[in-house]
């Protein structure tokens, strides 16, 4: 009773505050807690004129499809694998831009360069799918284009689907070098310039400094940045693998992505039960592996954690 | 005081240097790739190939873009009015919101907090959301579901709250003496002083309604209402789509560039984006390294 009457003493004396809050509240109640309440239909056989509480329920139904079809392991495996490599891909490409960005002397190299790694983030996945076709269309794309210059033959890349991994590993990267390392600049501006004066003195080098003072310096905020991206590894970047790799069927089996398996199954093959228990099932994933890395930032540097 | 430099210092220059503007390289290409293709001559494309530079150049495609002006300036007008609504709305609201969720006498901030931030962790997924949309608030074809899913983010809320927590409560406490109500002390305190941050993230929120085509794929059958990035992907995707477009304006077909038109429809698309770039960008930096080190 208390704790109640404590509530509304408190909403009563902050009445303007609470009301700065409805919007926000309310936009989150509509749109991400209502469908939550939707999870049931993982559980039911769809039937629009009954309703989503009106439908049959089937229990694992829609589970055991999902995961007898192989596709579970599948898309799993591939959300999992490319994250993966987009973290340490990425990672280590933003460290080293941000190092030698921040080492650099020349102020109008350094900041020309910045501003341009940077642009990719700002252009939406559909261009980068223009992109892709304007340099590796067969016919008349760029890249045959230098090929056949140089007097090489002509290779198709679209046709070709072992290259696709690497398009998507070079594109996510272009898509995140500059944006990724604003974060590692902001940390190694952070560090004691001191630090730096004294190694000198004691006769470090260049390569010395990088790796005593500023690697270790922005250790924790590397650790942090690997852990939150390692919370959303299974999350797939829908709008990259969607524009990339289009519905190019031949191509499903080595990069089809939860999301996007989930998208198809829902807007082009119908399969409501299914795509919800496989949406169902990355929410699960998603929550499990991020609760975990809390549990590690909290252990690591608890300043960090998420909560 | 400057000590001599040894070799290896040269040695590091070589290789940051150069690993630096190869990247940089690496990121414009495709640009420039698609701007020279886009004023290459369409028999060219055919014979030559795209290049740099545009072995014949030719503004055909551009041309053909802007006889066909309807349908183009339609979906700027779908994507431009949903970009500033969206924008000045979703603002507004995150302000508040952050402004609420780090007033100190606010006991219970921390636990609307959570109810956003939880959010985050766990979701209905794609499905319930997208019959929500469609089957209960009935948002098919309607302009309200381009604005509702890129509004708010949590990760907005949070840097905005992180600038707005760095603002000295002293200037709250003293509006407040002089007789100021909190909606007061956040529209003419607080706003002003945040300035930065609302540049930050009115860009991002700027950014997803511009590159938006993932709503209008959802959601949109109606040509006319596509927003222009999905715009901009049908014509990519489907060959008869601009055809179609291009017949209606009276182009002869036999003069119609595909391939060259598909790139001109890129530039013509990102166009707003690449004239801003340089102005907000430095904004956007400011903004990141503020808020995204500590959320």
């Amino acid at each position: 009773m208390k704790l109640i009457r404590d509530v509304f003493q408190d909403f009563k004396k902050n009445k303007v505050i609470l009301f700065m809050l409805i919007p926000a509240v309310l936009y989150y109640f509509i749109f991400m807690y209502v469908p939550m309440a939707g999870i049931v239909i993982a559980f039911k056989r769809l039937d629009y004129a009954a309703g989503i509480f009106g439908s049959d329920w089937v229990g694992f139904d829609n589970f055991k499809f999902f995961f007898m079809s192989g596709q579970a392991f599948n898309v799993t495996k591939n959300t999992f694998l490319y994250n993966l490599v987009f973290i340490v891909v990425n990672t280590s490409l933003q460290i080293t831009v941000s190092i030698f960005l921040s080492e650099m002397r020349n102020k109008y190299v350094k900041k020309t360069t910045q501003t341009l790694m940077l642009m990719p983030y700002f252009i939406s996945w559909v261009v980068v799918g223009a992109f892709i076709y304007n340099i590796f269309n067969y016919e008349f794309g760029a890249l045959n284009t230098v090929l056949k210059s140089l007097g090489l033959e002509s290779v198709d890349v679209m046709g070709t689907v072992g290259a696709w991994k690497y398009i998507l590993v070079f594109f996510n990267a272009w898509n995140g070098v500059g944006y990724g390392s604003i974060v590692y600049m902001a940390a190694i501006t952070g560090i004691d310039k001191e630090l730096y004066e004294a190694s000198e003195l004691d006769g470090a080098n260049i390569f010395q400094q990088i790796w005593r003072i500023t690697i270790p310096s922005i250790k924790p905020t590397i650790i942090i940045m690997i852990l939150l991206n390692v919370g959303s590894i299974f999350r797939g970047n829908f709008s990259m693998f969607y524009q990339i790799i289009g519905n190019n069927g031949l191509l499903f089996n080595s990069t089809d992505v939860i999301d996007t398996f989930v998208f198809r199954s829902l807007m082009k093959t119908q399969e409501v039960g299914m795509a919800s228990a496989a949406g169902l099932y990355q929410s699960v994933l998603c929550f499990a592996i991020i609760m975990i890395t809390n549990g590690i930032i909290k252990r690591v540097d608890s300043e960090y954690a998420l909560f | 005081m400057r000590i001599k430099r040894g070799k290896e210092q040269l040695v590091f220059n070589l290789i940051s240097y150069t690993t630096v503007i190869i990247f940089t390289l690496l990121c414009v290409i495709p640009f420039l790739l698609v701007i020279s293709g886009s004023f290459t001559d369409e028999g060219s494309i055919h014979v030559d190939g795209y290049r740099f530079i545009p072995k014949k150049f030719s503004l055909n495609a551009y041309r053909v873009a802007f006889a066909m002006p309807t349908n183009i300036i339609r979906a700027y007008g779908v994507t431009g009015t949903v970009t500033v609504v969206g924008t000045l709305v979703g603002l507004f609201i995150i302000c508040m919101t952050a402004y609420a969720l780090q007033r100190p006498q606010f006991k219970y901030r921390n636990a609307f907090a959570l109810y956003f931030y939880f959010t985050t962790l766990f979701s209905g997924g794609l499905v319930p959301w997208y019959i929500l949309m469609v089957r209960y608030l009935h948002l098919k074809n309607n302009y309200l579901a381009l604005l509702f899913p890129a509004m708010l983010t949590v990760f907005d809320i949070i840097i905005m709250r992180s600038f707005m927590k760095s603002i000295p409560e002293a200037l709250a406490e003293s509006a407040k003496i002089d007789g100021a109500g909190e909606f007061r002390i956040f529209a003419q305190i607080f706003l002003p002083l945040s300035k930065p941050a609302l540049a930050t993230v009115g860009l991002f929120i700027a950014l997803r309604y511009w590159n938006d085509w993932y709503a209008s794929m959802l959601f949109i059958t109606q040509k006319e209402k596509y927003s222009l990035q999905f715009y901009l992907y049908s014509m990519l995707t489907q060959m008869e789509f601009a055809a179609n477009d291009a017949k209606s304006a009276g182009i002869v077909m036999e003069q119609y560039p595909a391939e060259s038109f598909k790139l001109a429809m890129t530039i013509v698309a990102t166009g707003p984006i690449l004239l801003l770039y340089p102005f907000v960008q430095k904004y956007f930096i400011q903004g990141m390294t503020v808020g995204a080190v500590k959320g």
